[in-house]
């Protein structure tokens, strides 16, 4: 038997193996996600984001125990910041959730960013789809401590929880774009300290100008900029206190609420679309620039750069001609 | 794109000194590896698990409380279990000379005691992944 084939039928090393192979985007990963991919798109894809020390990790530890309570099953994929100079990572999930850690109905997953800024890794979205495929009715991803504009999860997530903590910062910190936008439920964890309130009132008194449908795009074409607009849904501020297991039932809830209303509403399948989309977009860029790299070579880049040094170009147009350089190239031999 | 080492750093047992754990950790970090650091107080069975789900190429522990000799069978047992006495087990921490011919004749690829240089910890680590 094949690894996907042992992995479906439930061999958990099977299982964590093909993770690998996937998140090193081998040849046997890519084939096996090929078999894989008809078999997603069952899972509830729930992203939990916000700053560091918000209490992420601890948060999810004490979801996943409630929702084990409840008899589902559920994956847990943690994505920790690589060093930018070692290309090394410090995955530390595992510390916050070792309530979980004998349970074999949770899969918990630790992966490094691997350099990509957008709070998770460009193979998460492998990661996820095997998780799926495999029959993990629930999967949660949590991000890298993410600070204001890291909102790629948003586009893999059906429903992105942001966590915050009290004490962060004022109600302007709540009007600027990005995290805030895209949360479809809003978590003030660390409810258990005095300022708590004060950030749940920030936190309102922003609500109503903030939009809670659709989904932010970074679109290759003028189209697309077109969000999807369905109305119906405001995003619920909560408080939780992971330490104190308080306001996790009502989170479950919350969560359970957002998944109905996506499928009632029929956004569950627009976000699919925009998830298809960004996975597409994904696995476009990595080739391009895959392509580009074996097609320009390191010397000639190198070369290139130099001459951006010395001000002799400048960087968009250097891009440019190295790209028309390869195109050119490629167009001869047709 | 670029594979990467897997370690898990544990800490079995009742002892609460994770400084060296921490130490070897962040170095095999700066050498490039991904380090799965699970923390202190964690069964057998927990090492083994996390070991299987996060797919390691190594297994690390740190034990300083001298109860090596029962902990360490029966971490080997669970990774056995778990079909995994192929990934290599390290041990560090505080070891008496006698007990590692112990601890190699029992299946543990390499013991580190007091005073080693993180260099030679990410050398055998490298060395026996084959990187």
């Amino acid at each position: 038997m094949d690894v996907a084939a042992a992995a479906l039928a439930g061999d958990r090393r099977a299982l964590a193996r093909l993770l690998s192979w996937v998140e090193n985007g081998t040849v046997a990963g890519r084939k096996a996600l090929v078999q894989l991919f008809p078999q997603t798109g069952e899972a509830h894809v729930i992203g939990i984001t916000g700053a560091p020390g918000a209490g992420k990790s601890t948060l999810v530890n004490q979801l996943a125990r409630e929702i084990r309570e409840r008899g589902q099953k559920l994956a847990i994929v943690a994505v920790d910041p690589t060093s930018p100079y070692s290309g090394g990572a410090l995955l530390g999930d595992r510390l916050r959730m070792r309530a979980l850690s004998t349970d074999t109905g949770v899969f918990m997953r630790s992966m490094a960013s691997r350099g990509d800024a957008g709070g998770i890794a460009h193979a998460t979205r492998d990661v996820v789809s095997v998780l799926d495929a495999v029959g993990y009715p629930l999967i949660l991803v949590e991000t890298v401590g993410a600070g204001q504009s890291q909102v790629e999860v948003a586009r893999m997530a059906h429903t992105v929880v942001l966590v915050e903590a009290p004490g962060m910062g004022d109600d302007i910190q709540a009007l600027k774009a990005g995290l805030m936008e895209i949360a479809d439920i809003i978590v003030v964890n660390k409810a258990d300290k005095p300022e708590a309130r004060q950030t749940v009132r920030a936190l309102q008194s922003v609500r109503p100008g903030m939009r809670s449908e659709g989904h932010p795009r970074v679109s290759l074409g003028e189209e697309a900029q077109v969000a999807v607009e369905v109305a119906g849904w405001e995003a619920p501020i909560l408080q939780t206190s992971a330490l104190e297991n308080r306001g996790v039932e009502e989170l479950l809830a919350a969560l359970e609420a957002h998944r109905d209303f996506l499928k009632e509403s029929g956004q569950w399948r627009a976000r699919l679309q925009e998830n298809a989309r960004a996975e597409v977009e994904s696995w476009l860029q990595r080739q391009l620039l895959a392509l580009l790299a074996d097609k320009v070579g390191e010397a000639r880049l190198t070369a290139v750069v130099d001459t951006v040094r010395r001000r002799e170009n400048d960087p968009a147009s250097a891009a440019q001609e190295l790209l028309a350089a390869v195109l050119a190239a490629a167009g001869g031999k047709r | 794109m670029e594979r990467k080492i897997r370690v898990l750093i544990a800490k079995p047992g009742l002892d609460g000194h994770d400084r060296g754990a921490k130490v070897v950790a962040r170095a095999l970090r700066d050498a490039g590896m991904e380090v799965i650091y699970t923390g202190l107080r964690q069964t057998p069975v927990m090492i083994a698990e996390a070991a299987l789900q996060e797919d390691v190429d190594v297994v690390g522990l740190s034990i300083l409380s001298g109860a090596h000799l029962s902990l360490v069978p029966r971490v080997l047992e669970q990774l056995r279990e778990r079909n995994m006495a192929d990934v290599p087990l390290f041990v560090g921490g505080i070891v008496p000379a006698d007990d590692i011919p112990v601890l190699r004749e029992l299946g543990v690829y390499k013991v580190f005691g007091p005073g080693t240089n993180t260099e030679d910890v990410v050398a055998a680590i490298n060395q026996v992944v084959g990187a």
